[in-house]
């Protein structure tokens, strides 16, 4: 006789020790995030009254004048991240559609495992490169000649430097790369194989196959690799830091510097001097965390909407 | 030409369940028909393994020609040499010839074109994550057809596909959304889209119901006269209910590759078959 089956209906199993353990471990996630949040509200309070909602539209960031607001650093978070998304999307994804063709051998296996180990180069390595290697190069022969030619549009004019915003999107793209090939690839792989040979045995080519086929086969999935590689993108510090230029200002031109709310709460956290400045900075750590909570939820929100117009 | 012969399509009834308990009437058609696909000397390889060795065979112009055997025989491998469907296999060669009136099959650069004379219904359902129409209207639009002409396809393809009558007030909806037995008919409108002459059926119905399967087999009944259809099937009694012609192939024991045992008009080949082994498989002895 199974004991459940003997039990009256509308009593609950009797609690067991298994139940127990694993729920506590469980409730350990969402309890970190609870504390995590109301100590920073708890740490930030002075400036959260101090400034007000106006915290988050003040471009103003002067420790000596006490003159502080989150503006410049959440464009400076956005930015960088949508514009390494748009470099690294297509590129993740045809690495993708390469890795998941049958017929490629042995070369996708290499470039597979390099693609992978992309993603277990420490950050601080990614900076020192990006620092050394990159941004001198992209100088030279990227950001000089657009500024020579196209230096007359706005958001394109010079001068050209070596540490810009537009130097931290690049090593964000290639941070993000691994995460967008590696989770795409699986996802074009998990589509019926009857799908890619129904559509080549009514004649499509093979870029027609992928385009008309596999591609919006996979969208959702890639979308989800989308989000979880802007996820990564909206938090990274110490990379991004070192050749973003840190000035705490909106930049009207893509080669000119600014700052992201991590890289300011890294350099800075260690030279806050009083109350203010210091619960200044924690409250830039509330604002990181509520974008990464918006754009997640937004993310999240667009794939439902569009799976259930799929469904519909 | 004049066919005598039993059990054309238009002279069966509609009722479904009639079918099923009637006895089974074996409907190969005599005398001569013109040859649409000639097989001549046909091996093919998967690397250094043969997996088709030396098989001739004339498939009939608008005629149902259905390939049956043993599981492993080699039956659908030889469905795939005829639109080339083995080029996604890497090292996968075909040696000998097969004709589709002037074009060598094996050796044709022009894939589109012969791939939209010999369309393929695949054995699972596999509608494209698109609407019911945008699928119907693949192919069309890949021969660069005009809006007009391909709204006119789609919906002649359709209502050929016997699919019309269930779907035309929805056709933005995606495909996923129809019953497996639909999607398999929407299948099939989506391969007689751009007017194939030849059908490629590989086991169509394994997938199906029994209620969907006699839809699919009617389906082919009434597609019979107008286009050539081959048809791989496991089941004996699907080949002797639809097809004209039947083929049987067989896996050589030693040597592991598929060949050809038999070929003859339906009725023949069940009821008086000249190889032993036709015999023992037809009759359930073995396979």
């Amino acid at each position: 006789m199974i004991r459940g089956l003997a039990m009256p209906r509308g009593r609950r199993r009797p609690p067991d020790g298994f139940r127990l353990l694993t729920g506590l471990v469980a409730l350990a996630a969402p309890i970190s995030l609870v504390l995590i949040v109301v100590l920073l509200a708890q740490q930030g309070a002075p400036a959260i009254w101090h400034y007000g909602l106006g915290f988050l539209t003040s471009r103003a960031w002067n420790p000596v004048s006490l003159d502080f607001g989150a503006l410049a650093f959440i464009f400076g978070t956005l930015a960088t991240s949508l514009i390494a998304l748009a470099l690294a999307l297509p590129v993740g994804v045809g690495v993708a559609l390469f890795l998941a063709e049958p017929s490629a051998g042995r070369l996708r296996g290499a470039i597979g495992i390099g693609v992978e180990l992309l993603a277990a180069i420490p950050s601080v390595v990614y900076g020192l490169w990006a620092f050394y290697v990159m941004a001198p190069f992209v100088l030279i022969h990227v950001e000089q000649p657009i500024v020579a030619r196209f230096g007359s549009v706005g958001i394109l004019s010079g001068p050209a430097r070596e540490t810009s915003l537009f130097t931290a999107s690049l090593v964000l793209s290639v941070m993000i790369l691994p995460t967008l090939a590696a989770v795409s690839r699986d996802v074009i792989r998990a589509v019926p194989g009857g799908l890619r040979e129904s559509s080549v045995a009514l004649g499509a080519t093979w870029w027609e196959t992928t385009w008309g086929v596999i591609l919006p086969a996979a969208r959702q999935g890639i979308f989800g690799a989308t989000v979880l590689a802007l996820g990564r993108a909206l938090g990274e510090t110490i990379a991004v830091t070192m050749v973003i230029g840190n000035r705490p200002e909106i930049p009207t031109s893509l080669f000119a510097p600014a700052y992201t709310l991590a890289s300011v709460i890294a350099n800075e956290f260690t030279e806050a001097t009083g109350q203010l400045y210091s619960s200044a900075l924690i409250e830039l750590g509330l604002v990181l965390m509520l974008v990464t909570l918006t754009v997640n939820v937004l993310a999240q929100l667009l794939v439902r909407s569009t799976t259930r117009e799929a469904r519909a | 030409m004049a066919y005598g012969g039993l059990g054309v399509a238009e002279s069966k009834p509609a009722d479904y369940p009639a079918r099923r308990v009637a006895p089974v009437v074996l409907k190969a058609l005599e005398g001569a028909s013109p040859t649409k696909l000639a097989v001549a000397s046909l091996s093919f390889y998967y690397g250094r393994f043969r997996a088709l060795k030396d098989i001739s065979l004339d498939i009939p112009e608008k005629r149902v020609t259905a390939l049956i055997g043993p599981s492993g025989c080699g039956k659908t491998t030889l469905l795939r040499v005829f639109n080339r469907m083995y080029d996604l296999v890497p090292k996968a060669r075909a040696e000998g010839s097969v004709r589709l009136d002037g074009m060598e099959v094996t050796e044709t650069t022009r894939l589109l074109e012969l791939r939209q004379k010999v369309g393929m219904v695949f054995q699972r359902p596999s509608p494209f994550p698109l609407s019911i129409y945008d699928n119907v209207a693949f192919a069309p639009r890949l021969l660069g057809w005009g809006r007009s002409r391909v709204a006119e396809a789609v919906e002649t393809a359709i209502k050929d596909a016997a699919l019309w009558d269930e779907v035309n007030d929805r056709l933005k909806d995606p495909a996923a959304s129809l019953s497996g037995g639909q999607q398999q008919r929407l299948s099939i409108a989506r391969c007689l889209a751009v007017k194939p002459e030849v059908i490629l059926m590989d086991e169509p119905c394994s997938a199906l119901d029994p209620v969907a399967t006699l839809k699919i087999e009617d389906l082919i009944d009434r597609l019979a006269r107008q286009y050539t259809i081959v048809i791989v099937t496991h089941n004996m009694q699907q080949a002797a209910r639809v097809a004209d012609f039947t083929a049987f192939m067989l896996m050589d024991t030693e040597e592991r590759y598929g060949q050809l045992i038999e070929f003859a008009p339906t009725t023949d080949l069940f009821n008086k078959p000249t190889d032993p082994r036709t015999e023992g498989y037809i009759t359930g002895r073995f396979g």
